[in-house]
């Protein structure tokens, strides 16, 4: 199973970014080959729309399970769109809820912000 | 003549100076631009009102044509499009109608269509034309509103126009002075006043409008507003009173030239400062 996280930092130590579609990186990590990749979120510097062009990239990766705080409108229905669960973390480390979410102990995202839409222009 | 009225926020007198200029020049056509709460329709109780629906054009996908090459995907600086399990999805409130995707499309698999964002009224109170403009709740941007508007009223020059512009010093009130011949500042007399009138003094500047201040709400003492004025060389075209008739004609939505000989003489007095000062202007830069 193919989890995406938004993170601070390009390491499996890094905090949980607050922020889903201008978070800087994404983890991609695959549960089954334990295998972790960092890529850049182009859609942090978008003038608008990051959350819908940073889901674009989750669902181009493949991933299966988004792991975030918190999550606007149209990511969610970016990502709903496309099937992807969507978990919300707990405060810790990229790595820490990983294992938490393999364990079982993350809740599914209930709460949905109606996002920060203007603030770019 | 058209005249745009303007301040740094909301609540400042805009709309008391705009309405009772319109009202007290008689014939006169009065514009509230001030679409996402528009509120000269309050004091002039307009009658024989038509409405004129508001669109801008969105695209429209037909997933059959769609061919997935994600070209309006890359090219929307707005993110409005996305494609997910090999369907176009379109972000309608996003979209900001630049019909970019459209041209792009290599199998006109996208089309235009109409999507309804507010209204225009146009109305009548006495000899005054009342035009307003009323952006629908959780619109982002009131700009073809205000556009629709102003293109109304572009060859309209034998009589005053009153522009009521929406508070602050961003696209839509730009939008709104484009035309004006003139700028009317209205400031209040305290130091966040003086901050708010810096923004729109800032902005006239900017667009090479000729302008003065109107100071409202004075009362004795100091008035950092007119101090700011004295200190740029700032016409000031009027002094306000913070006045308890003034006040309760406005908060009865009265228009208070109509209702009282005292405010009818100041406005009067303003829109004559205001018109030989727009004249004077006029001629020194032609």
């Amino acid at each position: 199973m193919i989890i995406a996280i938004p993170i601070e930092g390009k390491n499996l130590e890094t905090n949980v970014c607050p922020s889903f579609g201008r978070t800087p990186y994404f983890l991609i990590f695959d549960t089954d080959t334990k295998e972790s990749e960092f890529i850049d979120n182009s859609a942090a510097t978008s003038t608008g729309g990051a959350g819908i062009k940073a889901a674009q990239i989750i669902v181009d990766n493949k991933a299966e399970v988004l792991l975030t705080p918190r999550l606007g409108a149209n990511a969610a229905d970016t990502l709903k769109a496309a099937d992807i669960e969507i978990y919300k973390t707990t405060s810790g480390l990229a790595k820490e809820n990983i294992d938490a979410f393999i364990a079982g102990e993350l809740s599914i995202l209930e709460e949905i912000h109606a996002g920060f839409h203007g603030q770019g222009r | 003549m058209k005249i745009a009225v303007l301040s740094g926020k909301g609540g400042v007198g805009k709309t008391l100076v705009s309405v009772n200029l319109a009202a007290i020049e008689g014939v006169s056509t009065y514009i509230d631009c001030d679409v996402e709460e528009p509120n000269g329709h309050l004091f002039f109780k307009p009658k024989d009102v038509l409405e004129e629906e508001i669109s801008v054009k969105i695209p429209k996908v037909d997933n059959e044509l769609c061919n997935g090459c994600r070209k309006c995907v890359e090219f929307c600086n707005f993110n409005a499009l996305a494609y997910i399990k090999d369907k176009l999805i379109i972000f309608e409130e996003i979209c900001h109608s630049c019909g970019g995707c459209v041209l792009l499309c290599p199998d006109k698999a996208l089309t235009e269509k109409n999507r309804v964002i507010g209204k225009v009224e146009k109305g009548r109170s006495e000899q005054v034309t009342v035009y307003t403009g009323i952006l629908n709740i959780g619109e982002a941007s009131g700009i073809p509103i205000i556009d629709n508007l102003l293109d109304k009223n572009k060859s309209l020059s034998d009589q005053l126009v009153v522009i009521d512009c929406p508070p602050g010093s961003a696209c839509s009130v730009m939008e709104s002075i484009q035309d004006a011949d003139y700028c009317i500042l209205v400031a209040e007399p305290t130091l966040f006043g003086v901050h708010n009138l810096n923004m729109v003094y800032e902005l006239v500047q900017l667009f090479n409008k000729p302008f003065g201040v109107v100071l409202n709400k004075c009362l004795e003492g100091e008035n950092p507003a007119e101090e700011f004025c004295k200190e740029k060389v700032i016409t000031i075209l009027a002094r306000i009173p913070f006045d308890n008739e003034l006040g309760t004609l406005t908060s009865n939505a009265e228009i208070a030239v109509r209702k009282s000989n005292r405010f009818r003489d100041m406005f009067f007095s303003l829109l004559d400062t205001v018109k030989k000062e727009a004249q004077h202007e006029a001629a020194t830069n032609s």
